[in-house]
């Protein structure tokens, strides 16, 4: 490979920042940075000599309006730092206080919480699998990804109104009780979404184009992965078995039985694969939830004022994208003393130099569809 | 009269055949070029379970003009840097070279676009390819570094693909014997058979190239919209941006009635010489133009605004008189006359359509390839594979003069041997691509820590 022997060529002789250096702008308006990420590309022809991110473009201070909230006045915020799985983050956030507050939220209110967790992930999903295919040049995916997503949001919006920003818990439990047809809709598009998973894998699993793309494309080992902090399933397709549902079981997640998928070569298709069986697994968490929701309260026994004792809490969930923790500080009174967020899009980011250098442009997108990041979890 | 008005008048009088197609080329093609955006957009839409657009006339047909007239009212940005007279001049390039290959072309035995000269399909393949210098000047002029990647991906596909095209399209050269367009046909006439079928592989290999040279999926990188937002056309906006747009799609109605001239018949009907089929394929396009004249009646009615039904209306009468055009030579026969032309570019049409819905399909269906799997594709692959078939057509025409063989057993023989290579060489590509990709992991890893 001629370009190869040019890189080692160029390696040896240290001047990696040469004179032919191109160094290209990607975003922060761009079609595939996926929300206003920017990445300045070092290149040498196509091939990338080095990234660097500007991150920053949607921050909000979410961690600093969390302190001048009072606790459940914070809630829907949470929702705003990955907007496409509200839901994953609302849980971390409620699941977070509660455990502050020392109460814990009741059974119904714990396998209907999982119900809709899953389908979030679903979801999350299915925007990662369509954007990330949209990225590599299939269009079609895309469409189809969010026809099923569709049927999601609008068991979120019969639930709770919203289908974006849910605002779906209520610390303690849940606010709203589920509706009449829940079980069903929820099992009716477990029941389709099995027939549309094959329709994406007839699309790209096979695809040699799709494989030339994505196999030996932005490798990450296990080693590399725990040293970045990288989690979810980048993690799980460099091989590592880590999921926060199976390793400290939250919600109600310890009742059901569900594989946790890993790869081997932790590539891009590797990553998708993992995604993919995940999907799977998650409607199979699904319609093992839907066939017995307990009866019983849904809201836990929590005051209209929450005053939690003074100290500190981390608590972590697996949402879609990675391990999104939630530090907490009270000091005794109504507000936070202090919120800090781990964000799984945020660390995951940084593999992104790591993954891409000495490919081409082309991976670049490539690599950052497959990060699945989301901008607004980013930069908080 | 002066010596000046007398020139121009030997002139229009000499040429006026040449300039009345070309302003018809000029005045038309935008409208056809529109017309297949409309037509691409609806396909996708119905592939991807939507419904495209809907909004502008009814089930959207007046969608193109609308977005002409958008595209003529829009600003017209050049950017500060940019070298203005090249940013001006390219696009017209790419333009102008595609309008003027389609000059050569002919839809029918009696629709000759301008002339029917005598090295027709060399003129269409030359100029037609001028048109990547509007690319490459675009690219560069517009000082940016998206063009400019654009514009050198765009120049090494141009210098790939166009060998395999060019040599795929000798391998039907060698079968006709002549580069008249006309005589081209003819040829597939008197073979009783369409090239494609003698010369699959040289088929295959100019579908394959000509999805390239024409800069669509998978093979779309210069204007890889997700990587290099809009490639070399970036800093464009406006009427520039049009042009280039109509530039690439003229070019696909060009490389399709390429493709139908040299493989697939041209203008002739399915099975030309099978003489009992002449009545029933030939009141074929009477009715299905006039079906679709039905089919908008029975959707007029469905139309929620009254304007909608009136304009479908108008489509069915428009279908109905094309219809009675097609149909009437059969009740009046001293008319017979028109058939030939009339059901020929018919078929000719029918044919570039579907040659260029396999382009769409293959858009919609296919991811990109990345740049160096495109190089890979085109000089491991398909410029061996047409090397060979050229070798392979000319051995089995050999075979048939000099040694008296059977010509399907000669083609089949040959076009055998050349699939094998075509294995052999699809072997070779993905043992290097692995040997590839493992060695680009390595660099990776070194530059680790």
């Amino acid at each position: 490979m001629a370009d190869t022997v040019q890189d080692n060529a160029t390696q040896q002789n240290g001047t990696l920042l040469g004179a032919d250096e191109l160094v290209l702008n990607m975003g922060p308006q761009h079609p595939s940075t996926h929300g206003v990420l920017r990445v300045k590309l070092k290149l040498d022809g196509e091939r990338v000599r080095g990234t660097e991110c500007v991150i920053g473009y949607l921050h909000r201070g979410v961690e600093k309006i969390a302190e001048n909230r009072s606790y459940q006045q914070f809630a829907p915020y949470v929702d705003r730092m990955d907007y496409v799985a509200a839901v994953s983050n609302g849980l971390g956030y409620c699941e977070a206080v509660e455990k502050l507050l020392n109460v814990e939220a009741p059974p119904r209110a714990k396998v209907i919480r999982t119900i809709l967790t899953e389908l979030q992930r679903i979801a999350s999903h299915l925007i990662w699998l369509g954007t990330h295919a949209l990225d590599i040049g299939a269009l079609t995916p895309l469409f189809y990804c969010f026809r099923e997503r569709e049927e999601i949001l609008k068991i979120f919006e019969k639930y709770c109104g919203a289908r974006l920003t849910t605002h779906a818990f209520r610390i303690g439990g849940l606010q709203y009780e589920s509706y009449d047809s829940f079980e069903k809709d929820v099992e009716r598009f477990c029941k389709d979404f099995e027939r549309h998973i094959q329709e994406y894998v007839d699309l790209l699993t096979g695809n040699s184009i799709w494989i030339g793309r994505t196999r030996n494309v932005g490798v990450l080992n296990a080693a590399d992965c725990i040293a970045i902090g990288a989690s979810g399933p980048i993690l799980r397709a460099s091989g590592v078995k880590w999921d926060l549902r199976k390793a400290q079981p939250y919600a109600a997640y310890d009742q059901y039985k569900f594989e946790i998928p890993t790869g081997t070569n932790g590539d891009t298709y590797d990553r998708y694969m993992v995604r993919m069986e995940e999907m799977r697994q998650s409607r199979l968490i699904c319609l093992q939830a839907i066939e017995n929701i307990p009866e019983g309260p849904i809201l836990g026994k929590v005051g209209k004022v929450l005053k939690p004792p003074a100290g500190e809490i981390y608590h972590s969930i697996e949402a879609p994208k990675g391990i999104l923790g939630y530090y907490i500080v009270s000091d005794g009174g109504t507000q936070p003393y202090r919120v800090r967020i781990r964000p799984p899009s945020f660390v995951n980011l940084q593999a992104l130099d790591k993954m891409t250098r000495g490919h081409l442009v082309a991976d670049v997108v490539a690599i950052i569809g497959t990060l699945d990041i989301v901008l607004g979890e980013v930069d908080r | 009269m002066n010596p000046t008005a007398q020139a121009i008048l030997h002139f229009l009088l000499t040429w006026w055949v040449e300039i009345v197609c070309g302003v018809v080329i000029v005045a038309v093609l935008p409208l056809v070029a529109g017309y297949v955006v409309l037509v691409e957009r609806k396909l996708m839409a119905d592939m991807q379970a939507r419904l495209g657009p809907m909004r502008v006339g009814p089930h959207g047909l007046l969608q193109p003009i609308a977005d002409a007239v958008k595209l003529l009212i829009k600003e017209d940005i050049v950017p500060r840097d940019a070298d203005g007279l090249i940013f001006w001049f390219a696009p017209v390039i790419s333009m102008v070279a595609a309008m003027t290959s389609m000059g050569a072309l002919a839809f029918g035995p009696t629709f000759q676009v301008a002339r029917d000269i005598n090295i027709g399909i060399l003129f269409v393949v030359g100029v037609s390819s001028l048109g990547f210098l509007g690319i490459i000047l675009g690219g560069w002029a517009s000082n940016s570094h998206y063009s400019i990647i654009g514009a050198i991906r765009s120049t090494a596909q141009l210098v790939s693909y166009e060998t395999a095209g060019g040599l795929a399209i000798v391998s039907a050269l060698l079968l006709s014997g002549t580069l008249k367009i006309r005589a081209i046909v003819d040829a597939q006439y008197d073979h009783h058979v369409w090239f494609g079928f003698l010369a699959p592989v040289a088929f295959f290999t100019y579908l394959v190239a000509s999805i390239a040279e024409t800069n669509r999926a998978p093979f779309d990188l210069p204007e890889a919209e997700s990587e290099l937002v809009a490639g070399y056309m970036t800093e464009y906006s406006g009427f520039r941006w049009a042009l280039y747009f109509l530039g690439e799609y003229a070019n696909m109605i060009v490389v399709g009635s390429v493709a139908t001239t040299l493989f697939l018949g041209g203008w002739l009907r399915p099975f030309p010489s099978v003489h009992w089929l002449d009545k029933p394929l030939g009141v074929l396009p009477a009715l299905l133009i006039g079906g679709v004249g039905v089919y908008s009646i029975y959707r007029a009615g469905k139309q929620p605004v009254p304007i909608q039904t009136w304009f479908m209306w108008a489509v069915a009468l428009a279908c109905f008189a094309v219809a009675g055009i097609f149909a009437a030579p059969w009740v009046f026969a001293p008319l017979k006359f028109i058939i030939p032309g009339l059901n020929g570019a018919f078929w000719f049409l029918l044919k570039v359509g579907a040659y260029i819905y396999v382009f769409m399909w293959l858009r919609f269906t296919l991811p990109r390839y990345r740049f160096d799997q495109l190089m890979h594709l085109g000089w491991y692959i398909l410029i061996p594979l047409a090397i060979v078939n050229v070798f392979a057509v000319g051995v089995a025409l050999l075979l048939e003069s000099e040694f008296g063989w059977n010509r399907w057993l000669a083609l089949i023989v040959t076009t055998a041997f050349t699939l094998a290579i075509a294995l052999f060489l699809v072997r070779l590509h993905d043992k290097r691509t692995t040997a590839g990709s493992s060695a680009t992991a390595a660099t990776t890893d070194s530059y680790a820590g």
